[in-house]
C-alpha cells in the first residue's frame, strides 16, 4: 500500500475501497453513536456488496444510519461492540441468530484497539474481573489484585472520519467526533479516512495534529454529512 | 414518605467535593449535575472523550459533533478538553477520576453491582460501566430502593450478571443513604422514613450507624 504523500488522495469513497474489499474481512469503523461516523465509506461498503463482515465498532448504528445500513443488507456476520441499545434491526438479527455478537467493555475495546495498533499482543486489566467478561480468560494477580488478560485487535481495514486532513494524511478531529477514530486509525492493515476538508500540506499546525499521516493510507473528501443527533437535548434561553 | 427523584439527586450532589473529577452515569445520575453547588469546582467527564462538560445547548445552537455518553447534545466550558476513547478510558482505568455516580438493578451487601443485563431480555451491552466501576476511586449508586414489583434492590447476593465485584462504596436510594463496607450500614434516613421501613424493604442485614 502506497504511503507516499500526494498518492493518498482518492477521488471518491468507492474508488478508495474497491481494490481492498473481500468477503469475510474484518473492518473497524470509527464513531460513537452517530457522532464521527465515516458515513461516505459506510455507504460505499453497502454499494460494494462485500459480505460476511466482522465489524469492530463501539455501536451498531441506528436504523438508516451508520452500520445500520449494512445490517439492512445483511452484510455483517459478527459485531464486536460495547453497546448496541438503539438498534431494533440488530436486535432482530441477533435473536434470530443471523448475526454474532461479542460485547467488550468500552475501555477494554478501546485499549484492545490501541494495543493492536501499537504491536502489543495482549495486556492485563481489572475491568470485568468477577463478571462474564472474564470467562475463559487468563487471570493474573499483581500487587494482590486480580487482572484479566485481553488481546490486542487489528483489522484488515479501518474506516474513520476526521474533520480536516492534509495530503500527507495528517488529521484533526472536531470535538467529541474524535472518539474511536484516532485509535482505529492505528490498527487497520489499511486505513481509509474521510474528512470534511482536504487542505494543503503546511496548513495544519504540526503541533495540533491528532493523527500523524503515517497511519493513513487513503484519504477522501466526504460530503452530504447528515449531522444526525440521537438525543436532542436543549435548554430555553 | 420518602425522597423524590429531585431530592435523591440533590442528596447525591452533596457527595461531590471541591476539585473533583466526576463521571455521571446515564439516566438519573446525569440529573445530579443540575444540583451541584455553584461554589464548587467540579469537572465532569464524559467517557466518549471530554472533560469539562457544560449544560445542554440553547435551542438552535446544538452541534452534532458535541455529545455526551448518553448521546445527548451538550456544550463546552472554558476548561474543556477533548480526547480519544483510549485516552478517556486510560484516565478512568488509571484511577484519575475521583467519583462515579451510577444507576443499578441490584447491589449486594459486599458491594457487587449488577446494572447491565437482565437474562432473557435483549442485552444492550455494558458500554463503559465495567471500566468505570473497576477504575474510578469512589463509586456511588443512585437508585430506587425497590423495583417496580416491590423487591429489594439491595440484596444478599446479586442474582443478575455482575458489572463489577466489590466495587460499590455508597448507595443513595429514596429511603436513605447507605455505606457499603463489611455489609450495609444506614447512615442517613430520608424524610419521614423509619428504621423499621428500611428493615422491611431491604433483603439483607442493615446495620445502623447510630
Amino acid at each position: 500500500m502506497n504511503k507516499r504523500k500526494h498518492k493518498k488522495i482518492f477521488s471518491s469513497a468507492d474508488n478508495a475501497l474497491e481494490d481492498i474489499l473481500f468477503n469475510g474481512m474484518t473492518i473497524m469503523s470509527g464513531g460513537f453513536g452517530l457522532c464521527g461516523l465515516p458515513e461516505n465509506l459506510i455507504i460505499a461498503l453497502k454499494k460494494s456488496g462485500v459480505s460476511n463482515l466482522k465489524v469492530i465498532s463501539n455501536n451498531a448504528g441506528t436504523e438508516g444510519h451508520g452500520l445500520g445500513l449494512l445490517l439492512e443488507t445483511g452484510q455483517i456476520k459478527k459485531a464486536i461492540s460495547s453497546y448496541v441499545g438503539e438498534n431494533k434491526l440488530f436486535e432482530k438479527q441477533y435473536l434470530s441468530g443471523e448475526i454474532e455478537l461479542e460485547f467488550n467493555p468500552q475501555g477494554t475495546l478501546a485499549e484492545r484497539i490501541r494495543a493492536g495498533g501499537a504491536g502489543i499482543p495482549a495486556f492485563f486489566t481489572a475491568t470485568g474481573v468477577g463478571t462474564v467478561v472474564s470467562k475463559n480468560k487468563e487471570i493474573r494477580t499483581f500487587n494482590d489484585k486480580d487482572y484479566i488478560m485481553e488481546t490486542g485487535l487489528v483489522a484488515d481495514l479501518a474506516i474513520i472520519k476526521a474533520w480536516k486532513g492534509d495530503e500527507a494524511g495528517n488529521l484533526i478531529y472536531r470535538k467529541t467526533a474524535r472518539n474511536f477514530n484516532p485509535v482505529m486509525a492505528t490498527a487497520g492493515k489499511v486505513t481509509v479516512v474521510e474528512v470534511e476538508e482536504i487542505v494543503q500540506a503546511g496548513e495544519l499546525d504540526p503541533d495540533h495534529i491528532h493523527t500523524p499521516g503515517i497511519y493513513i493510507n487513503r484519504i477522501i473528501k466526504g460530503d452530504g454529512y447528515s449531522r444526525s443527533i440521537e438525543n436532542l437535548t436543549v435548554r430555553e434561553k | 414518605m420518602s425522597w423524590n427523584r429531585e431530592q435523591m439527586c440533590l442528596r447525591a450532589s452533596q457527595e461531590l467535593n471541591d476539585g473533583d473529577y466526576v463521571n455521571l452515569g446515564i439516566g438519573m445520575p446525569t440529573l445530579v449535575a443540575n444540583h451541584i453547588e455553584k461554589s464548587l469546582d467540579i469537572t465532569l467527564q464524559s467517557e466518549n472523550g471530554m472533560l469539562g462538560m457544560g449544560p445542554f445547548p440553547f435551542k438552535g445552537e446544538e452541534d452534532s459533533d458535541l455529545i455526551n455518553a448518553g448521546k445527548q447534545t451538550i456544550t463546552s466550558l472554558p476548561n474543556t478538553s477533548y480526547f480519544s476513547s483510549a485516552e478517556s478510558f486510560a484516565m478512568i482505568r488509571g484511577g484519575h477520576i475521583d467519583l462515579s455516580i451510577l444507576g443499578a438493578l441490584q447491589v449486594s451487601k459486599n458491594g457487587d453491582l449488577a446494572n447491565w443485563m437482565i437474562p432473557g431480555k435483549m442485552v444492550k451491552g455494558m458500554g463503559g460501566a465495567m471500566d468505570l466501576v473497576a477504575g474510578v476511586k469512589k463509586v456511588i449508586v443512585l437508585m430506587e430502593h425497590n423495583s417496580k414489583d416491590g423487591s429489594s434492590k439491595i440484596v444478599e447476593n446479586c442474582s443478575l450478571p455482575l458489572t463489577g465485584k466489590g466495587v460499590v462504596n455508597k448507595i443513595i436510594t429514596n429511603l436513605g443513604v447507605f455505606e457499603v463496607n463489611n455489609g450495609i450500614t444506614l447512615i442517613e434516613l430520608a424524610d419521614n422514613v423509619t428504621k423499621e421501613d428500611i428493615l422491611e424493604k431491604t433483603d439483607t442485614d442493615v446495620k445502623f450507624s447510630s
